[in-house]
């Protein structure tokens, strides 16, 4: 057994948490759940990697790396304002469907420098080939304004980010990198796809994934109000009252 | 210190909203107003999406009448039969202004709505106050005393059919303007996240002259009724209510408003009139320039639908 596949075995018996392992490739995530408490102001995942000697001969200039990390999927809409006389008001919109609510696409250099555009494309590699085509149009096809404009905006608020220093390689076959979540990382299950390139072309990829989940009194109360709305509802206005009493009480002048 | 809230589903600073729910309850204690008409601006000001910032005025609006009606009940001055007949036209005007809020969130057309809302009234009514409280301190400082005589005027549709007897406010009309006004102020209430007392009080005393005695309590009583439903029927339907957030401004606003209260009973009258009028037409201000000045992003994103 080589040092390498014994530091890689150690790796995963110290993480026991979600871990893959394809044809010279074992990655594992430092944990494979980020519960949000109620000072929840992001959180950090770390992915471990180790390329064993199934994965073929070192390139010359050494592997690629990029880790891939999509949110849950689900359907927006991108509206555009236009004035209205003096107003600015929506009025153009599009719809997407399947669009992941957070992207990170990590890698150790550049993706221009990893592997050609169309080979991007094919496996999805990138923040853009990650976004299917808008489905129903009201006015006019296609238009590429409203998906930059949705990019520009999910960057802007951080749940889409491209970086390519974020994949470290500690020696020449083991590698780390971060995943940052922001405060507003949607819940649900995220994928994390960690592929290995040489030489411009695909050796191999892993599959992992981790959930983002609220704490036991905030999932309880978004749960309550999307599955139950109407008690939900009932037992807010409840508490509202028992407050303005105790108010009333606490505060009683006469 | 940063709180995570569920339903916003964003981290905010748990300070900035006891804060902002303590100064509009100061201001409310002393001017004797909800206060929502300033809140639900300020939050949409601080980044929560304006659905959950309107939805959850509901419960918070409706903690501030329960600790105002109690008081205005000790003192037995609430017209309970006025208040059920405005509660009926309320609960009528709330439900269809969900119905609204909820068909205008869909097509994408709830901010405009707002903020061309939050012009119209705050701009009509910041004008008012600030005018009447010129006039006031003029009048104070020439010496003279205002009266405004109410009796003897009457309108047509206090005519109108369905008369009804309220013996406490000493009143004999029809109900229909009554349920009419007060369905139109549950609507407003329902789509703006107001209580819509600054509306329903000025009415009352004016128009329908009931005495000032008992005018305050039963507005606080009948906003109560309308607002549990709105919390009741926003949380029903589009699910926007924050638990957290209300009760963060619930505290906030109940401290607020003692203190208010106090510092209001000391203080002369139009010069903080006056600075109400002022206060208003900044925030009807601020939401003009929204609506008006070319936005630095023109795309928007909503999220319609999520698959966990």
């Amino acid at each position: 057994m080589s040092a390498r596949a014994l530091a890689g075995l150690m790796l995963i018996m110290l993480t026991p948490f979600c871990h893959a392992s394809a044809q010279g490739l074992v990655t594992t995530l430092s944990t494979d759940r980020v519960p949000i408490q109620s000072n929840f102001t992001g959180g950090r995942i770390s992915v471990f990697g180790v390329v064993e000697p199934g994965a073929g001969a070192r390139p010359k200039n050494g592997w690629d790396v990029v880790v891939s990390v999509r949110g849950p999927r689900g359907a927006v809409t991108v509206r555009r304002k236009d004035s209205v006389g003096p107003m600015w008001l929506n009025l153009d919109a599009r719809s997407y469907i399947a669009i992941p609510s957070f992207i990170s696409i990590l890698s150790n250099r550049p993706l221009e420098l990893i592997a050609q555009a169309e080979v991007r494309e094919d496996l999805r590699i990138g923040i853009d080939p990650l976004i299917p085509p808008q489905t129903a149009a009201r006015v006019g096809a296609n238009d590429p304004q409203f998906r930059a404009g949705l990019q520009r905006l999910r960057m802007q608020q951080g749940l889409f980010h491209q970086s390519a220093d974020r994949v470290r390689f500690i020696s020449s076959g083991v590698f780390q990198a971060q995943i940052d979540l922001p405060g507003i990382a949607p819940l649900g299950n995220y994928d994390v796809e960690v592929a290995l390139f040489s030489g411009g072309a695909l050796v191999t990829k892993n599959q992992l994934g981790f959930t983002v989940t609220k704490t036991a009194v905030e999932q309880w109360v978004a749960n309550a109000a999307h599955t139950n709305g109407l008690l939900y509802g009932l037992a807010t206005a409840l508490i509202a009252v028992l407050v303005g009493w105790l108010a009333s009480l606490v505060f009683r002048r006469d | 210190m940063e709180i995570y809230l569920p339903i916003a589903e964003m981290p905010i600073d748990m300070f900035l909203i006891l804060g902002m729910g303590m100064t509009v309850g100061f201001i409310s204690g002393m001017f004797g107003i909800g206060g929502g008409f300033l809140l639900t601006p300020l939050l949409i000001f601080v980044g929560i999406p304006a659905a959950v910032a309107v939805a959850t005025q509901g419960p918070q609006i409706a903690a501030s009448s329960v600790t105002g009606s109690i008081a205005y009940w000790r003192r037995r001055s609430i017209d309970f039969k006025l208040a059920c007949v405005l509660i009926m036209g309320g609960l009528v005007g709330t439900g269809l202004g969900v119905l609204f809020f909820n068909h205008m969130r869909k097509i994408g057309q709830l901010e405009t709505v707002i903020a061309i809302a939050y012009v119209s009234l705050l701009g009509v009514v910041g004008l008012l106050v600030s005018m009447e409280s010129v006039r006031a301190v003029f009048l104070s400082r020439k010496g003279g005393a205002s009266s405004r005589r109410l009796a003897g005027r009457h309108f047509w549709f206090e005519g109108l059919p369905l008369k009804m007897r309220f013996h406490r406010s000493g009143l004999y009309i029809s109900v229909i303007p009554v349920i009419v006004l007060s369905a139109l102020i549950g609507f407003a209430g329902a789509v703006l996240g107001i209580g819509g007392g600054f509306i329903l009080l000025p009415a009352l005393i004016y128009i329908f002259r009931v005495p000032p005695q008992v005018v305050v309590g039963t507005s606080l009583f009948q906003i109560l009724f309308t607002m549990i439903a709105a919390t009741i029927f926003h949380a029903a339907t589009n699910q926007s209510v924050d638990l957290f957030l209300a009760l963060l401004l619930m505290v906030g606003g109940v401290f607020g408003a003692q203190f208010g209260a106090r510092a209001g009973a000391n203080l002369r009258g139009e010069y903080f009139r006056l600075l109400l009028g002022a206060l208003i037409l900044i925030v009807a201000a601020r939401f003009a320039a929204d609506l008006v000045s070319p936005p630095r992003e023109l795309f928007s994103v909503t999220r319609t639908e999520t698959v966990r």
